[in-house]
Formats: structure tokens, C-alpha cells, sequence
């Protein structure tokens, strides 16, 4: 087993610590990294949060990445088919974690394709829940790869919502917040007056410059930017034994 | 006596006539109403606007060019994100596309099956689904002084689902983790028929399962059709998983025209949905000889 901590449990930490303080919530982290945040989460310092096994099936218990209900003395304590899933969302208690293929300054968010939607140049994965997700609940998202293609001064095509066109929208948007961004560089909230990115926290052995050259818009960076926290022994021990016993998380993102 | 509305898949597509709107239920690459899909293409119709849930159905209505314009969230196969023949029907523009948010398309549905013009809605606001769908209007709260997305019914001509069970009225039964969203394609369209892994008599439907999983009854359905491995190559638990392997040949095709025209020529172009299930057969029993050779060898 290994002990030394990796890129990735940062980031798995840094997504955890996203979902600090929602208490009795539904949180849908999408994808392997975000997944294995949300258990870590729930088996530690959020233990209300209701986590599906990605299908349709309410997990108790701690489910290992690529499991199934009953893996791990795991049980079912929820049903969320996907008509239950919007009836929750627009009800506001959920926290998702979406991917994004690109976002700019205020969060705004891209899934959909590249290129002009009237002709893409890449189609991608279409709207899914973006705009719906974004207006009615908390965000956050996960970016693996860090580049200037994804943090871009304008997106092609806007799914989720940012804090800009929340503003313009005013009351009716008083459910939007983007609470995090978490890179494999660092992690970033909107905690400026005029609700633009951030860096909260770079990654062990990332430096400014490194987030400043992969960043394709300007970035406010605080004199004496921490460093995202060490997973605790705790944390480190469940997440190897655990939730990721397999170590799909190293192959999200490697290690430096 | 009561009215048996079994019928086949052809006879159940015949309604359906160039330029029409189909509703096809399921979800991704999930108890997606195949045979119903398949004979469709036998059908030769056009034209067509497909409302969907966007799987395989959508891919091979689009890369049969078929499809006129796509109402969808999203098109993925699941086990491999992106759809492509429906990726490469957007980006050559093949198509027309309505691309809303996913719970707009669930609201539309939902509008159209209980007879409303619209539903109000947060979703959408903010975003560029409002730009990109120049139809869709918003509406001042009548309570308050807030402007929402009316979400226009989605309403169909025909829809299509498919089912674990059925009996022969048009009762169905889904044995499957989610129902999706089938009960209100049937209520979205002035026709709905579903396909069925088995018929059963009425009294059979229940068997190891409870009320709760009647997702269609018959008042929803004018036709029901018998079609086991009807979802093939979705899945459709617990009767069948998805076929991996068939599924990423499917796939692969999307690269190579030479290829398309082979998948087609071997699936798509056969006289029946019979004979799609007896080609499937085939390499299922050709792929389980090359097993056996290779074990031994």
C-alpha cells in the first residue's frame, strides 16, 4: 500500500472540501475523481450527504469506485431514478460536480461543443443538466487537465451559468453559487467582489507561474496563496483500503 | 372479450410518414426501443424529428439520414461518452438541432402529457439554450416579479418504448432500476405503442414484482409488440446487458463509410427484425468458436 501522497489525493481532498457544511443534501459528484470526494466526504466530515452508486441506486455505506450495492457491506437507502433526480434539483438540495471543457473568469461553463454551436467543430457531450444544474443548486467543477483550451477568456457555447449572467438575471437566480473549481494545479472559488476567479490553494509543488501560464484569462491571486491540504492519516487509510482500492484515481490524474 | 392490440413491429411503424415527430424512450444507451428503431429504417421514412433521450436510436436514425432535426439533451452511447454518428451529423450539419437542457426536455415532455402550451422553469435562464433556440420565449411570474422559461410542450406523433413485460392490452411492466420517462412519451404523442421482452398474460404481469413497476397501462398504448433482445444492442436489465462488442463495432463505423455501408448491409438492410436478431446470433456463436480455438490453443 502506498503512503506517499499523490497529485490526486489532493485533488480528491481539495473536491471533498467542496462539499463541507451541506449537510442532509443529495450530492452528485460525476466522474472517478469527484466520486471517490464525495465518499471521502460522507465517511468523514459530511456524513449526511446521500450519494448514488452513478445509476440510480442511494448508497449507504461506503461503495469502492467501480462497485456495486452490496460490494463492501454496502446498502441501498434511496431510489433516485433520473425523473427523481430533476424533481430534487429544482427542489435545490443538490451539489453537483460537473466536468467542464471550458469556463471562463465567472464560471461560465462549456459541455456542449467546440467550435460555433451552429456548426461545431467538435460536438461533445450537448447541454445535459448544465443550465438547469447551475440555476437551481450549488456547482462545482472538475478540471483534470489545466490548460489555457480549457480556462479561456470566452466560452464557445455556455451550459452552466457564471456569476456574470447570474448578476444580470438577479432575483430569480438566488440559488447560483459556484462554490469551487478544483484543477490538477489547484483550486479556485469567485471570492472577490466582482465574483471572479480566484486561486484559493495551488497543489504541492505547483507554483503561480505554472497556474498563471495554463490560465487563459487573468486570475486573482492573493499575496501568499496556501497550499491545499494533506489528506489525514484517516482519510489517506479509507481512500487506499476503501474507496479506491484499486487506484483509479492515480490514472485520472498521475503523479508529478 | 377483450382487445388484443398485439401486432408486429412493421404493422406498429406504419403509422409513422415522413416529417413526422417521433418520440423514442429509454435513456442513452439504456432499454432503448430498438426493434422499434430498426424497423423504422426497413420503413424507408424521412425527414422524421426525433425526440429522444439521445442513445443508438438517434445515431442510426442520423447516419441512416433519416433525421431531419434532433430535440435531445445530450446523445451518449454511456459506455462511450460521445454518440458519433450523431456527433458527425452535427458537425457536418447534416442536421437541425433543438438542444435544450435536461430538465427542459423532461418539462416539455411532461407539458405535452398533461395538455398544457408550456411549463414555467428555472432551468435555462442564464444560459445560451435561450440564444441557441430562438422559439423558446420566457414568462413573467403572474405571484411575483420573477421571469421564467416557458418550456414549450413537446408534443409527438408517434412514440416508441420498450419494455421487460407486457400483456397483450398494453399493460407494461419495467423490471429495470430507472422508468425513465416512457409513461409520458406514451402521453406526449397522439400514438404510442410499446415493445415488450415477453408477453404475458394480465395475471402474470406481477410475477415477482409489485404494482409499483406498471410504469404503461393500456389506456397510454394502441399497440404492443413482441419483441425479445428488442433492445439489443442497449440494455435492458434484467432480461439482457448491453452488448459491449456489438456496440463498439456500431461505433467504429461512424469513422468509416466503407464500414457503415457493411454494418448496414448485415443489420439494417435485412427483411425483418427476425433476421437482425438471427444475424446477431451468428457472431455471438462465431465469437464463442474463436473463444474455444483460442483457449485451446
Amino acid at each position: 500500500m502506498s503512503t506517499v501522497i499523490t497529485r490526486a489525493d489532493h485533488c480528491v481532498v481539495a473536491l471533498a472540501e467542496a462539499f463541507r457544511g451541506d449537510g442532509e443534501i443529495f450530492a452528485s459528484p460525476m466522474g472517478t475523481i469527484p466520486s471517490a470526494a464525495g465518499r471521502l466526504a460522507r465517511a468523514t466530515f459530511e456524513p449526511d450527504l446521500l450519494l448514488t452508486d452513478g445509476v440510480s441506486i442511494g448508497v449507504a455505506g461506503i461503495l469502492p469506485l467501480g462497485g456495486s450495492v452490496g460490494d463492501n457491506d454496502t446498502c441501498t437507502e434511496a431510489w433516485m431514478p433520473f425523473r427523481k433526480v430533476f424533481d430534487t434539483l429544482w427542489w435545490g438540495r443538490r451539489h453537483v460536480i460537473m466536468g467542464a471543457s471550458q469556463i471562463d473568469r465567472f464560471g461560465n461553463q462549456n459541455i456542449a461543443c467546440i467550435g460555433p454551436w451552429e456548426h461545431p467543430k467538435a460536438m461533445l457531450l450537448g447541454m445535459r443538466g448544465a443550465p438547469g444544474n447551475t440555476i437551481n443548486h450549488t456547482t462545482s467543477y472538475w478540471v483534470p487537465n489545466h490548460s489555457a483550451k480549457v480556462f479561456v477568456p470566452k466560452v464557445d457555447v455556455v451550459c452552466g451559468v457564471g456569476y456574470d449572467r447570474a448578476a444580470a438575471l438577479g432575483h430569480v437566480a438566488r440559488f447560483h453559487e459556484i462554490r469551487r473549481v478544483v484543477s490538477n494545479l489547484g483550486v479556485f472559488d469567485f471570492e472577490t467582489p466582482e465574483r471572479a476567479m480566484r486561486l484559493r490553494s495551488l497543489h504541492p509543488g505547483v507554483t503561480v507561474d505554472d497556474v498563471v501560464a495554463a490560465t487563459g484569462f487573468e486570475i486573482a491571486i492573493d499575496a501568499g496563496v496556501p497550499t491545499t491540504r494533506d489528506p489525514t492519516d484517516e482519510e489517506l487509510e479509507l481512500l487506499r483500503t476503501q474507496i479506491d482500492p484499486t487506484g483509479l484515481c492515480a490514472r485520472e490524474v498521475p503523479h508529478d | 372479450m377483450t382487445a388484443d392490440k398485439t401486432l408486429s413491429v412493421d404493422e406498429a411503424v406504419a403509422v409513422v410518414s415522413d416529417g413526422m415527430t417521433v418520440g423514442i424512450g429509454g435513456w442513452g444507451s439504456r432499454r432503448k426501443p430498438m426493434a422499434f428503431v430498426r424497423a423504422i429504417l426497413r420503413a424507408g421514412v424521412k425527414d422524421l424529428t426525433v425526440v429522444s433521450w439521445g442513445g443508438p436510436d438517434l445515431g442510426l436514425l442520423c447516419a441512416a439520414g433519416r433525421v431531419r432535426k434532433a430535440v435531445y439533451a445530450f446523445a451518449t452511447l454511456d459506455s462511450i461518452p460521445l454518440e458519433p454518428h450523431f456527433r458527425k451529423a452535427r458537425e457536418t450539419g447534416m442536421i437541425e438541432a433543438r438542444e435544450w437542457d435536461e430538465g427542459m426536455f423532461y418539462a416539455g415532455l411532461l407539458a405535452a402529457s398533461i395538455r398544457l402550451p408550456f411549463l414555467p422553469l428555472r432551468a435555462g435562464l442564464g444560459s445560451d439554450v435561450l440564444r441557441l433556440d430562438p422559439g423558446l420565449r420566457t414568462v413573467e411570474s403572474p405571484y411575483t416579479e420573477e421571469e421564467l422559461v416557458a418550456v414549450p410542450a413537446l408534443e409527438l406523433d408517434v412514440a416508441y418504448v420498450h419494455v421487460n413485460r407486457a400483456d397483450a392490452r398494453g399493460n407494461g411492466v419495467v423490471l429495470g432500476p430507472d422508468p425513465y420517462f416512457d409513461d409520458l412519451f406514451c402521453k406526449a404523442a397522439r400514438h404510442a405503442y410499446v415493445s415488450a421482452e415477453e408477453l404475458v398474460s394480465t395475471d402474470g404481469l406481477l410475477e415477482g414484482t409489485s404494482a409499483r413497476n406498471l410504469l404503461v397501462d393500456r389506456t397510454m398504448v394502441e399497440g404492443v409488440v413482441v419483441a425479445p433482445n428488442g433492445a439489443h444492442f442497449t440494455e435492458c436489465p434484467p432480461d439482457h446487458d448491453r452488448d459491449e462488442i456489438f456496440q463498439k463495432a456500431y461505433a467504429g463505423t461512424a469513422k468509416d463509410p466503407d464500414l457503415w455501408q457493411e454494418f448496414s448491409a448485415r443489420y439494417l438492410e435485412v427483411e425483418s427484425e427476425a433476421a437482425y436478431q438471427e444475424a446477431v446470433e451468428e457472431d455471438t456463436r462465431a465469437r464463442a468458436v474463436r473463444g474455444g480455438e483460442g483457449a485451446g490453443s
